[in-house]
């Protein structure tokens, strides 16, 4: 089967693979992902915000060839939004139609018994799977040759709907009161994100592989920089890994991830710049800090920050062997 | 192979992980897709099976590091003490010797350095001793000796005794054993046992008295408070509305489908709120109370923490309200400013009262659940039950807990029974269990 998900044979495969398609895994990311395969069992990514949570499920659907499939979680997701409902109107539609149909069928019965068992022959049909809108994770199972199905925030949706969730991704099976039980021909594979906005249950946590993506090391960041915004020149990379570095040990509200870094990165190659300086640091900081209050903090240290940047890109701390 | 994972698994949950027997199998199937060969990935494949948070995958990276630095040893360490094992000439020198057919097997091997075979016989000795069933450090030596005599001592000492040119030879080979196996027992402690010793230190942390706690113990006191305020933060936490299943709320239907000229496409459904209690917080902080003070605010802040919209203050001989500065500081600072702005004075319940009235009288309301922690004792001045009498009014419930026990409430200065009437509930609670029970039941009857 050409359509069907490619074997995952070993963790350099799971690596090379997901850098084909510009996503640099670190050796943690491509295990969880051979052993999600392997083990038939969904991820749960956890880590701030940016980090790439959600790309590793664009990237790994786009790698394996497979459709992905997003549900973005929210506060009052149901089953009826999640899994699948009827087609409400579409019945009322076809009922209406019918009904010249349905006169003169049920016209020749005697009284309403009679009538009754007439309609029971027939009262099914609106209850089939031409009726039937399915929703994120029912159409997750069924793919004929499998897909990529990210549960986006998890912590974003009710206790309720974890539990529910439970029941799909421990079977990747739904029952259907109507039509009967739904398996997946092929399991899904299942990424779930959570930026740890609540504690998600033990039950969950239990189903799942548990994969902390953290803010990446320094030579991980500068090649992932040098896939994700290539037009920038190499000094610039190395210093911008490093003053995003020096950040990140600093205390403040909102510390800036990988895709923040990125952001600048492209924003200093729009300005032409060549290497940092003070000046223009101080003018993009907005692009890497969201905070008023983090932005006054780091300004009076800037000039520091930027000379220690500079001397640090030429360790081999940030070396890119290219 | 898996009998070494399932010992593992015993190690790592004692390092407080909590892994469950599915979660075992888990493993198994990790290890056996992830193969022994690649260290790095194996713990990675466990990492990700087994922990579930960021601190659990750092001990788990720990655990494992230690557990199988015992399988790693043998051969490192191997060429280490064959320079420590003096005069290699034995084969040609020692050969024509009478100690060839007395010799003990022990004795064989150390001659012979065969440090391979050693290290194969000191694993099953310590198999057969039950090195693993190790809980206290007391037992290092029994076990070391135990191992030892599995492995032929005795032999060993008799052929030592009988003297000989190689008497000092074996000698020093003895003492080295006697260190290696000293070395795979402590191994082991540090491996199985470190999980009973730690359950047992926090069982009786949870049972003392927070008046007399030991300073040595404050580290440890404080995890237990802080998991303690999230577990009660979780149950806090739960849902406001719950749906009443199939109460259909005919008035939001209709006007829901409106738009289809009434005809009912979209149902709602009935729901029922829950509300969540608030909670406004009063600690003592004067000197009678201070040793438990600590543990209050440090519980205070954990609460602070995981839920929002508490309110709390801190009195003495004043009130003052400290919401924000729990808010603001980590918990070491937060503490000692409190105690800075109104700690270790001597306390006034009525001066506290009045001002704690000024300031948030007006905010309680039937939702609020007003929660003191203080001993009662105000040293002779005002009571002003009247005030809290005010404040149960306002408020849905007033709780008091206080450190001292029942039988001395009303004695010398304490005010507590003219107090008592007007709390829902007031009980004594002088260790962490007793507090976690309280402010439980008060979660639960609540939410």
């Amino acid at each position: 089967m050409d359509g069907g998900a490619r074997l995952v044979t070993s963790i350099e495969a799971v690596e090379t693979g997901l850098d084909g398609f510009g996503y640099i895994a670190s050796r943690q990311i491509a295990t969880a992902v051979f052993l999600a395969q392997r083990l038939n069992k969904p991820i749960l990514v956890e880590g701030p915000a940016g980090v790439g949570k959600t790309e590793l499920a664009k990237a790994a659907a786009q790698w394996l060839g497979l459709p992905l499939i997003r549900m973005q979680c929210y506060e009052g997701l149901d089953e009826s939004k999640a899994l699948y409902e009827w087609k409400y109107g579409k019945q009322l539609l076809y009922t209406q139609i019918l009904k010249d149909k349905l006169a003169p069928m049920l016209g020749d019965s005697e009284g309403l018994e009679g009538a009754l068992t007439k309609l029971h022959g027939v009262g099914d049909i609106f209850y089939s799977e031409q009726f039937l809108e399915p929703r994120p994770l029912l159409k997750a199972l069924q793919q004929p040759h499998g897909a990529v199905l990210l549960v986006d925030e998890v912590d974003k949706a009710d206790q309720e709907f974890e539990a529910f969730l439970l029941e799909v991704l421990s079977d990747f099976q739904v029952s259907i009161p109507e039509l009967g039980t739904i398996v997946a021909p092929v399991p899904p594979l299942t990424i779930l994100t959570s930026n740890n906005l609540r504690d998600l249950g033990d039950a969950l946590k239990r189903r799942c592989l548990h994969l902390h993506i953290g803010f990446p090391e320094p030579k991980l960041e500068a090649r992932i920089l040098a896939t994700r915004a290539p037009e920038a020149e190499e000094g610039l990379r190395r210093q911008l890994v490093a003053f995003v570095q020096a950040l990140r040990g600093m205390e403040l509200k909102k510390l800036p991830s990988v895709s923040e870094t990125i952001d600048w990165a492209r924003v200093l190659v729009l300005l032409h710049a060549r290497e940092l300086d003070t000046q223009i640091v101080r003018d993009t900081l907005n692009v890497l800090l969201k905070y008023e209050v983090d932005i006054a903090a780091v300004e009076p240290q800037l000039l520091a920050m930027v000379d220690k940047a500079k001397s640090d890109a030429l360790t081999p701390n940030y070396g890119v062997a290219m | 192979m898996s009998d070494v994972l399932l010992d593992f698994v015993r190690a790592a949950r004692g390092t407080g992980i909590r892994i469950s027997p599915a979660e075992s199998i888990d493993a198994v199937q990790a290890m056996n897709a992830l193969g022994w060969a690649d260290r790095a990935a194996l713990r990675d494949g466990l990492g990700l099976v087994l922990a579930k948070t960021a601190e659990e995958k750092a001990k788990l990276a720990e655990c494992f590091d230690l557990f199988f630095a015992r399988s790693d040893m043998k051969r490192p360490e191997a060429p280490e003490p064959e320079q420590r094992l003096p005069d290699q000439q034995a084969p040609s020198g020692a050969a024509g010797e009478p100690q060839g057919g007395g010799g003990s097997a022990l004795g064989e091997m150390l001659r012979a350095g065969d440090l391979a075979e050693l290290a194969a016989r000191m694993e099953r000795a310590a198999e057969q001793a039950g090195v693993r069933n190790i809980s206290v450090f007391t037992q290092v030596n029994l076990y070391a000796r135990r191992m030892l005599e599995q492995m032929g001592l005795r032999e060993l000492d008799r052929e030592i005794a009988r003297g000989g040119p190689q008497a000092e030879q074996l000698r020093q080979g003895r003492d080295w054993l006697r260190g290696e196996a000293r070395a795979l027992v402590e191994r082991n402690l540090a491996l199985f046992a470190r999980g009973e010793t730690e359950k047992y230190r926090e069982e009786m942390l949870r049972r003392a008295r927070l008046s007399s706690l030991d300073r040595r113990d404050v580290e440890r006191m404080r995890m237990l408070v802080r998991a303690m305020a999230r577990r009660l933060a979780a149950r806090y936490a739960r849902p406001r509305k719950h749906a009443r299943r199939g109460m259909l709320d005919a008035r939001r239907t209709l006007r829901r489908n409106m738009p289809w000229g009434g005809i009912p496409f979209r149902t709602i459904w009935k729901t029922r709120k829950i509300e969540k209690p608030r909670l406004m917080v009063l600690c003592d902080v004067s000197g009678s109370v201070a040793a438990v003070a600590q543990f209050l605010l440090l519980f205070l802040w954990s609460l602070n923490e995981a839920l929002s919209g508490l309110r709390a203050f801190a009195f003495s001989n004043r009130c003052i309200e400290v919401t924000e500065i729990l808010n603001q500081l980590p918990i070491e600072q937060a503490g000692a400013e409190i105690m800075v702005q109104v700690g270790f004075g001597s306390s006034a319940y009525g001066a506290s009262l009045e001002d704690f009235a000024r300031t948030a009288l007006r905010d309680l309301n039937h939702q609020t659940t007003v929660l003191i922690l203080g001993d009662a004792r105000g040293n002779r001045t005002e009571a002003r039950a009247d005030l809290l009498r005010d404040i149960a009014d306002r408020a849905k419930q007033v709780i008091w807990l206080n450190p001292e026990h029942p039988m001395a409430w009303g004695t010398g200065d304490s005010d507590m029974p003219r107090y008592r009437p007007y709390c829902k509930l007031a009980t004594h609670c002088a260790t962490l269990d007793q507090l976690e029970r309280v402010i439980e039941d008060l979660l639960r009857a609540s939410a």
